[in-house]
C-alpha cells in the first residue's frame, strides 16, 4: 500500500523532468543534425562560399570580422532598445489617456490602426527623407511596437472584474486610485504580453529602417551590415550578421518572457505551473 | 415630509438603518426588476431576502449599497456618525469572493482602509483583528489561488469588516460553497452578528439557510421583485445546530417554502 502511493507519486514528476530535458534537448539534436547537413551538403557538392557558405565558414567569419559585426549588433540593439522604450511608455499611455477619455479614443484609435496596418517598410523611406537616420530608424522601431502594446493595454484596462470595480465604487476610490490599484494591476498580464510581441517587432522595425536606408545611409547597424555585403557579396558576413540578429531576438524574446514570468508567478494562471 | 405610519414605530425601537420607500429599479433595456419595493430594517436586525432567480434581490442590495441608483422612490441609510470617519458604514460581501488575485490577503483586507487612506500603523491592527475574527490569522501573507472556497469567502468577510461598519450587505455569499462549508460559515455569522451588534441584510436562494439565521425572512415575488410575505423566526438564541435539527426549524422552512411557491408556479425546473 504504501510502496505504491510513493510510486504513484513520483512517477508523473520523473515522467515531468524527462519531458523538460526532453524539451530543450529536441531543438539541439534538430540544429546539430541541420548543421551538420548542411556543412556537408557544401563540401559534398563543392558550392562555393559566395553562392552558399557552410556553417564552418560562417562561424568562422563571425569570429573574424567580430569587431565590425560586434559594433554593428550594438547599434542595432540600441536602436530596438530605445524604440521599444518609446513603444512601451507611448503605447501604455495613450491606453490610458483613452481609457481616461472616450472622447480621445474615438479620436485618435482609427489613426493608431492605420499606423499599424500601412507596411512599415513603405514608411520607412518616407521617413529617411524628413528625419536624421538614426531618428528615423528609432521611429520606425516605435511604430511597429507600439501598436500591440497599445491595444494589449487597452484589452486589459477595460478586462477589470466588475465586482471589485463595484467594491472600488462603494469604497468611495478616487479615479487615480482606481487606476492606481485596480486597472493597472488587472492590466499587468495584457500589458506584459504587448510588450513581448513588441520587443520583436521593435528589432524588426530597426531592421527594416535600416534595410530602407541602405547603402546611402551613414548607419553601421546589422541590417546595414547585410545589405552592405550583399553588394559585396561577402555571403559568409550576411549569414553571420543574420545569425546575431537572430538570437539578438530569441535574447529579447526571452528576456521579457523571464520579466513577465517574474512578475506574474505568484497570482497569475499563465505564470502557474500544472501541479497547482 | 411625511414619514408612512411604520417609520414612526420602528424609529422608536432603536432607530432605523435602512429604509426603502416605493423604490423601482428599470434597467436601460426596459426591464422592471424591481417594485415598488418599501423596506425598513432596524438597527441590529438581521434581515433575509428570498426569491426566485432575477426577482432583484440583488438588485435591492445594489441599490442600498449606492452602487446603483433608483429610478424612482428613495433609498435611506442610517450607519451612526462614528464610523464616517471612513466615509460609509456599509460593508458589501458578494457572490463571489471578489478578491484581488494579485494581492496578499493581508492586502486584500487593507483595500477599504487604504482607499480611505487610513494610515498603514493604524490600518495593520484593524486587519489583523478582522483576520482573527475570521479565523485566518496565518494565512494573511497567502494569495487567494492558495486558499480554498470557504477561506476566500472568509477574507471576503473580513474586508467586509475592517472598517467596522454598521450595515453588512451579503448578496448570496455562501451559494457556491459546499454543504459542510456552507454551516460552518453560517455559524460563524451569527457568532460575529451576535458579538458585533451590526445590522445585517442577507441575500439567498435557500429557504434553510434563510430560517437558520434571521430574524425576519422576507419573501420576495418574481420579476419585478416586490416584497411578498414576511416570516419572523422566532426562536431561542443563540442558535446552533440543535435548532437546525428541531421541529420548530422545520415548521418556519415549510412556511417560507410555501411562501415561496406561488412565484415558481407555471414555472419549469429549467
Amino acid at each position: 500500500m504504501n510502496s505504491c502511493e510513493t510510486g504513484d507519486a513520483s512517477a508523473p514528476s520523473a515522467d515531468g523532468r524527462a519531458f523538460r530535458v526532453l524539451r530543450i534537448l529536441l531543438p539541439v539534436i534538430v540544429a546539430a543534425l541541420g548543421t551538420a547537413a548542411w556543412e556537408l551538403a557544401v563540401r559534398l557538392f563543392d558550392i562555393q562560399p559566395y553562392v552558399l557558405p557552410g556553417p564552418v565558414a560562417v562561424f568562422r567569419t563571425l569570429f573574424s570580422d567580430w569587431g565590425v559585426l560586434s559594433q554593428s549588433l550594438l547599434v542595432t540593439l540600441l536602436t530596438t532598445l530605445e524604440g521599444f522604450v518609446a513603444a512601451s511608455l507611448g503605447g501604455i499611455a495613450l491606453a490610458l489617456l483613452f481609457n481616461l477619455s472616450k472622447v480621445l479614443e474615438y479620436s485618435l484609435f482609427p489613426y493608431a490602426v492605420i499606423l499599424q496596418v500601412t507596411p512599415v517598410i513603405a514608411i520607412a523611406p518616407l521617413l529617411l527623407i524628413y528625419l536624421p537616420q538614426q531618428t528615423a530608424v528609432v521611429v520606425c522601431a516605435w511604430i511597429v511596437g507600439f501598436f500591440p502594446v497599445l491595444s494589449n493595454t487597452t484589452l486589459g484596462l477595460n478586462s477589470v472584474d466588475r465586482n471589485l470595480a463595484g467594491l472600488f465604487q462603494l469604497y468611495g476610490a478616487s479615479r487615480l486610485q482606481t487606476l492606481r490599484f485596480l486597472k493597472l494591476p488587472s492590466a499587468l498580464p495584457y500589458i506584459l504580453g504587448g510588450l513581448r510581441i513588441a520587443g520583436g517587432l521593435s528589432l524588426i522595425g530597426a531592421v527594416v529602417a535600416e534595410i530602407a536606408a541602405g547603402t546611402a545611409g551613414a548607419g553601421s547597424g546589422l541590417a546595414y551590415r547585410i545589405a552592405e555585403s550583399g553588394y559585396r557579396l561577402n555571403i559568409p558576413r550576411m549569414f553571420a550578421a543574420l545569425l546575431l540578429l537572430s538570437l539578438a531576438g530569441i535574447v529579447i524574446y526571452a528576456l521579457l518572457a523571464l520579466i513577465s514570468h517574474l512578475a506574474l508567478r505568484r497570482w497569475h494562471e499563465s505564470a502557474l505551473g500544472k501541479e497547482s | 415630509m411625511v414619514a408612512p405610519a411604520w417609520f414612526e414605530t420602528d424609529a422608536g425601537r432603536g432607530g432605523l438603518a435602512v429604509s426603502l420607500r416605493g423604490v423601482t429599479k428599470i434597467f436601460d433595456g426596459g426591464v422592471m426588476a424591481l417594485g415598488p419595493f418599501d423596506l425598513a430594517v432596524r438597527k441590529g436586525e438581521f434581515v433575509s431576502l428570498v426569491g426566485p432567480s432575477g426577482c432583484g434581490k440583488s438588485t435591492a442590495l445594489r441599490l442600498i449599497a449606492g452602487l446603483a441608483t433608483p429610478t424612482t422612490g428613495r433609498v435611506d441609510t442610517f450607519p451612526h456618525a462614528g464610523e464616517t470617519q471612513l466615509g460609509h458604514g456599509i460593508g458589501f460581501v458578494f457572490q463571489e469572493p471578489t478578491l484581488m488575485p494579485w494581492a496578499s490577503v493581508r492586502e486584500n483586507v487593507r483595500l477599504p482602509l487604504k482607499l480611505a487612506r487610513v494610515p498603514k500603523n493604524d490600518s495593520d491592527a484593524r486587519i489583523g483583528e478582522a483576520l482573527s475574527r475570521v479565523g485566518l490569522t496565518e494565512f494573511a501573507d497567502s494569495y487567494p489561488r492558495e486558499l480554498s472556497g470557504g477561506m476566500k469567502m472568509r477574507v471576503s468577510l473580513a474586508r467586509a469588516l475592517v472598517t467596522d461598519p454598521d450595515i453588512l450587505l451579503m448578496d448570496e455569499p455562501f451559494a457556491a460553497l459546499d454543504e459542510i462549508t456552507r454551516f460552518r460559515l453560517n455559524n460563524d455569522l451569527l457568532a460575529l452578528w451576535r458579538n458585533l451588534k451590526k445590522t445585517v441584510i442577507f441575500v439567498t436562494h435557500s429557504v434553510f439557510e434563510s430560517v437558520y439565521l434571521s430574524q425576519r425572512v422576507l419573501v420576495m415575488t418574481a420579476r419585478p421583485g416586490r416584497p411578498g410575505s414576511e416570516i419572523r423566526i422566532e426562536a431561542s438564541e443563540p442558535r446552533d445546530e440543535d435548532f437546525r435539527t428541531s421541529t420548530a426549524y422545520a415548521e418556519y422552512c415549510r412556511k417560507v417554502s410555501s411562501a415561496l411557491a406561488p412565484s415558481y408556479v407555471g414555472k419549469s425546473a429549467l
